[in-house]
């Protein structure tokens, strides 16, 4: 069995085997492994090429478009996914306009350890996918399986482009495969994580598996719920997401991040204006609260969606 | 014989680096000069911005850096960029947005550059090019390549920021061969010193980075150019991180919308105020490296090759918004194609 947090640091330490440009910067990432272990012996593995950064995420963000520009494939950890709005110019400035005022590539991956786990508070929890979407000229990827964090994180490594990778928290520990994948949908596809004819819920990230808990217990209900697992929020397949709203006319979009805006907005947002027409219902959403994070996980339970809420939401939907 | 009394310095730099030198910073004038006209006569969409004042410091860096060293100007470094290799049509036709040109109307005036050729194409948030330098070198040493130097430049307001900080200290830790080179030109736009920093000398922060730190006059070309060669050759040498600050005044506003009415008379009459360009002239007069015949003949062949170079960009093609290719991605395939569509 592989965990999703060693399928991260496997996709790693092969880019790094297979790729002499491949090199990882970021805070603890060295002999100590990572804060959460996702670097765990590859400074021993690849001597020089896994190195501890000091505490500057504009200038660790900064060196690797540099990096980049000189031709190398550089992964930069950020701590925490919160933190990364420290370094958020070098991203949505410098590394997203990069190509577009020089045409020269720009070949980074920022990995950011995101989303909430119980005791973690307001700035060790951040789900801030959308707003890196937000900009041109990135590719944000969410992954949900042990599967995708290993194939996606080589594809991010692999493309030309700046791609913020948003690794659940989450997942890393208690999400296992058996093994890791020898083949991959290419990132920009969707994936029908179970098939339902009755409503389509559409998600990403750790919420796909509160989305599946929520599949099984209205199962025996009656219902049969499609989720879709959007796999990465830019590109977002719209059409594999409007096929299925065509087979249920229901959709809910639920995501971990705050409700003003963001991923679940924009899935709604694309459905209503170009597949007004299937829709038997409102398209509804479902997100977090708009508060900060909680500490307590007698808040946190309750702040984000759970199959619980996503249950009652989506029974709503059905009634519509 | 040298006449100390007039200020002029003793010759440091080799009577050919210093004439070359002085025709960079001749030619960086009289371009930003007819930029600044054609301003003025609503040609040019945007700001002008002018290095009028530091031309000195400017091209002592750019003529000691090396072919394939890396190198992040700023907005006053018109001089630095074309003694660095920048062709003249570079900025002319960046600030007229020819489809010819290296941003192709996708950004204008000051931001430009050739990544892939070591020029780094500066974003507008000051501080932010020191680390991709820094990166740059990084690149450079796992690479194996050694040898290159990375430069980057800045006035003294964007030593506020924490980009500058993070990066100086970044480039300390990594042990990189960088120079950063601080434009103290008295003011932020319109903030004054004392309101930008306390320490006596902006150098001093060196060594709280433990790095090299080095303080010149930056009106002064002989200055420049022999410090650029100890902090550009100390960097060279792997000594780690410069830090050279230099002191000046812009002799122009912060750009051509800018009257500069805040600028403090008295420093304008002060020896910061001197204008490093007159004073150049006075030493090449003075060492008799030049005569007035030269002079004029010089000035005279950088106004034609500046008037032909805007006759050529006036005559080229501008971007067309039904051709431009609206993708902001590398990697076409994925591109999001609903948001491609939906912005028509």
């Amino acid at each position: 069995m592989i965990t999703y947090l060693e399928a991260i640091r496997e996709a790693q330490a092969k880019a790094l085997a297979d790729d002499p440009r491949v090199y990882i910067y970021g805070q603890d990432v060295g002999n100590f492994g990572g804060a959460f272990k996702a670097t765990k012996n590859l400074a021993k593995d690849f001597p020089g090429r896994v190195l501890d950064a000091p505490i500057s995420e504009d200038a660790i963000i900064g060196s690797a478009v540099g990096a980049a520009i000189g031709g190398m494939r550089p992964i930069i950890e950020m701590q925490f996914a919160d933190f990364s709005t420290v370094g958020f110019n070098q991203v949505v400035n410098q590394a997203a306009t990069l190509y577009w005022r020089t045409e020269t590539a720009c070949p980074i991956t920022v990995r950011l350890p995101s989303g909430g786990t119980a005791g973690s508070g307001p700035f060790h929890s951040q789900s801030m996918e959308g707003l890196y979407a937000m900009f041109p000229g990135l590719v944000v990827m969410t992954p949900a399986t042990v599967e995708d964090a290993y194939s996606m994180l080589l594809e991010a490594v692999a493309i030309d482009d700046p791609v913020i990778f948003c690794e659940h928290k989450y997942l890393y520990y208690h999400l296992k495969a058996e093994g890791l994948p020898t083949e991959a949908l290419p990132v920009g596809k969707a994936r029908i994580a179970r098939m339902g004819r009755d409503a389509t819920v559409v998600t990403y990230s750790a919420m796909l598996h509160e989305c599946l808990a929520m599949a099984d217990e209205l199962a025996t209900e009656g219902y049969e719920i499609e989720v879709v697992d959007l796999r990465s929020i830019k590109p977002l397949d719209t059409d594999t997401v409007l096929a299925s709203v065509a087979r249920t006319g229901r959709l809910l979009a639920v995501g971990e991040a705050w409700p003003w805006g963001g991923v679940t907005a924009e899935v709604v947002a694309r459905v209503a204006s170009e597949g007004f027409a299937l829709l038997d219902a409102p398209p509804r959403r479902l997100n977090a609260k708009d508060t900060p994070i909680p500490y307590h996980p007698n808040l946190w339970g309750t702040h984000r969606p759970t199959a619980q809420t996503i249950a009652r939401a989506t029974r709503d939907l059905l009634r519509l | 014989m040298l006449d100390f009394a007039k200020g002029v310095s003793a010759p440091a730099a080799a009577q050919g680096t210093f004439v070359q030198a002085y025709r960079w910073m001749l030619l960086a004038r009289l371009v930003e000069e007819k930029l600044a006209s054609l301003y003025r006569g609503g040609k040019i969409f945007g700001g002008v911005f002018i290095g009028k004042g530091q031309e000195a410091l400017s091209v002592a860096l750019g003529i000691t850096l090396k072919k394939g060293d890396l190198y992040a100007p700023l907005i006053r470094d018109q001089a630095g960029r074309l003694a660095f290799g920048e062709p003249l049509l570079d900025g002319i036709r960046t600030y007229l947005g020819s489809r010819l040109g290296p941003m192709r109307g996708r950004d204008g005036n000051v931001h430009r550059g050739r990544p892939r050729e070591g020029i780094f194409p500066m974003i507008s948030h000051l501080g932010s090019m020191i680390s991709v330098v820094c990166g740059a070198l990084m690149a450079r040493r796992f690479k194996g390549e050694t040898g290159a130097v990375g430069a980057a430049c800045l006035g003294e307001g964007g030593t506020s920021t924490g980009a500058f900080h993070e990066a100086m200290n970044l480039a300390a830790v990594e042990r990189l061969p960088l120079v950063m080179v601080v434009a103290n030109n008295q003011y932020a736009y319109s903030t004054p010193n004392d309101r930008q920093f306390v320490c006596e000398d902006l150098s001093s922060r060196a060594a709280g980075y433990g790095i090299a730190g080095h303080t010149v006059d930056g009106t002064d070309l002989d200055a420049c150019l022999t410090v650029m060669e100890e902090a550009v050759g100390r960097a060279r040498r792997g000594e780690g991180p410069q830090l050279v600050v230099a002191n000046l005044l812009r002799l122009s506003g912060h750009g051509e919308h800018d009257d500069a009415a805040y600028i403090d008379p008295a420093l304008k009459a002060s020896p910061l105020g001197r204008d490093c360009l007159r004073l150049t002239e006075e030493a090449l007069l003075a060492r008799e490296w030049a005569g007035e015949g030269d002079l004029a003949c010089w000035r005279e062949e950088a106004l034609r090759e500046v008037e032909e170079a805007v006759a050529t960009v006036q005559r080229e093609p501008l971007p067309d918004p039904n051709t431009e290719h609206w993708c902001a991605l590398a990697t076409t395939r994925l591109v999001d194609s609903f948001t491609a569509e939906s912005s028509f």
